[in-house]
C-alpha cells in the first residue's frame, strides 16, 4: 500500500519535472521566435524594396507612364477650358514627364523619398 | 480561334433600376464581386467561429491574412496607421479574391476593367486628401513643398510634386488593371494556339505540346501575379495613407 503511494508520488514528481522542463524549452523557443520577429520588424524596410524583379519592373513602368499620362490629361483639359492650345499641353506634358521620372527614381530608391513618401523627418 | 478579348465582355443579367436616367444593371461583373465578397465573408466568419487556441485550417488562413495585412500596415504607416487597417484589409482581400476567382476558367475577372481599379484607387486618393486635411489642416499642403529648396526654383519643384501626387491614382489603378488584363489575354492566346495547331492533324498535336506547356506555366505565373498585385495594391495604399498621417513636417 505505502509502496504503491510512494511510487505514485515519485512518478507524479517526475512527471511534473518533465512538464516544467518542456514548458521551459517551449518558452525559450517562443522567445526566439518573438525576438526574430522584432528584428525583422525593426529596421522597417522601405516598402517595395523587397519585391521580385517582375513586380518592380511593372511598378516602375507604371510610375513613368502615370506621370506622363496625367500631364497629358491635365494639359488637354486646361487647353480645352482656357483655350490656350497648345501651350498648356506642352508645359504640362513636360512637367508630367519630370514628375514621372521623379516617381520612378523615388520608387527605385535612387533619390531620397519625397516629403509625402515618408522618411525625411525635419 | 476564339476572340481573346471576348472574356472581358460585360453581360447584363437584369436591371435594378434607374438613377438620373442611367440604367443600373446587375451584370456579370457585379455577380463576381458578390461572389468574392461572399467568399471573404465565408472565410472570415467560418474561420473565426471556433476560436480555438490551436487553429484549424480555416482559422489559420483567417489569422494569417489578418497578421499579414496588420504587419504591412504597421511597418509602413506606424501604429497610428492601424486605424486604416479595416480599409486596407478590405481592399486587399477584395482584390485578392477577385483576382483569384478570375483565374478559374469560365469566370470573369472584375479587376480587368479599369473602371473598377480606378474606383478603388480614387477611393484611396480621396481618403488620403480628406484625412490629410482633417488631421493636419492647411499644413497638409506642405506635402508639395520639399524643404531645403531655394526660393527661385520652388514653384517649379512644387508643380512637379503636384503632378507626381496627381499621377498616383493613375499608376495605382493602371498597374493592377494592366497586369490582370495582359495576363488573361496572353493566357487566352496561348490556349487558342492549342486548338489551332490541333486542327492540322497528328503533327499539329505534337506541336501543340509547346503552347500547352506555356499555358500551364502562364497559369502558375498568373497565380503569382494575382497575389502579388493584391499585395502591391495594398502596400501602395499604405504608402499613400502614410502621407495623410505625416505630411513633410
Amino acid at each position: 500500500m505505502s509502496d504503491g503511494t510512494r511510487g505514485n508520488r515519485d512518478s507524479r514528481a517526475a512527471e511534473e519535472a518533465a512538464l516544467s522542463a518542456r514548458l521551459r524549452s517551449l518558452g525559450e523557443r517562443l522567445d526566439q521566435v518573438g525576438s526574430r520577429r522584432d528584428t525583422e520588424a525593426g529596421p522597417a524596410p522601405r516598402p517595395g524594396a523587397d519585391m521580385s524583379g517582375f513586380a518592380r519592373g511593372m511598378r516602375l513602368s507604371a510610375e513613368l507612364v502615370g506621370g506622363v499620362a496625367i500631364g497629358f490629361i491635365l494639359g488637354w483639359l486646361i487647353d480645352r477650358w482656357l483655350g490656350t492650345s497648345p501651350w498648356g499641353m506642352i508645359v504640362l506634358l513636360l512637367l508630367g514627364f519630370a514628375a514621372g521620372v521623379l516617381n520612378v527614381m523615388r520608387s527605385a530608391g535612387v533619390v531620397k523619398p519625397g516629403p509625402f513618401d515618408g522618411g525625411q523627418g525635419n | 480561334m476564339d476572340d481573346p478579348i471576348h472574356q472581358f465582355n460585360i453581360v447584363k443579367y437584369f436591371t435594378l433600376g434607374h438613377i438620373a436616367g442611367r440604367e443600373i444593371a446587375f451584370t456579370n461583373s457585379a455577380l463576381f464581386m458578390l461572389i468574392a465578397v461572399a467568399g471573404i465573408s465565408l472565410l472570415l466568419i467560418g474561420g473565426t467561429r471556433e476560436r480555438s487556441l490551436v487553429p484549424g485550417r480555416l482559422q489559420s488562413i483567417a489569422e494569417m491574412s489578418y497578421e499579414f495585412v496588420a504587419d504591412m500596415v504597421r511597418s509602413t504607416t506606424g501604429n497610428e496607421g492601424m486605424r486604416f487597417f479595416p480599409f486596407v484589409f478590405s481592399l486587399f482581400m477584395f482584390v485578392l479574391f477577385v483576382n483569384l476567382i478570375g483565374l478559374i476558367p469560365y469566370t470573369f475577372s472584375v479587376t480587368s476593367h479599369i473602371i473598377i481599379t480606378a474606383t478603388l484607387a480614387l477611393m484611396v486618393f480621396f481618403t488620403v486628401i480628406g484625412y490629410g486635411f482633417y488631421k493636419n489642416g492647411v499644413k497638409f499642403l506642405r506635402v508639395f513643398v520639399p524643404s531645403g529648396i531655394p526660393i527661385y526654383i520652388l514653384p517649379l519643384v512644387s508643380a512637379i510634386e503636384v503632378m507626381s501626387f496627381l499621377s498616383r491614382p493613375l499608376s495605382h489603378s493602371v498597374r493592377l488593371f494592366a497586369n490582370i488584363l495582359a495576363g488573361h489575354i496572353t493566357l487566352k492566346v496561348f490556349a487558342g494556339f492549342i486548338g489551332l495547331l490541333g486542327a492540322w492533324g497528328f503533327l499539329g498535336w505534337i506541336g501543340a505540346v509547346l503552347p500547352l506547356g506555356m499555358t500551364v506555366a502562364l497559369t502558375a505565373l498568373e497565380l503569382l501575379v494575382a497575389v502579388l498585385q493584391a499585395y502591391v495594391f495594398a502596400i501602395l495604399t499604405c504608402i499613400y495613407l502614410h502621407d495623410s498621417l505625416h505630411p513633410g513636417h
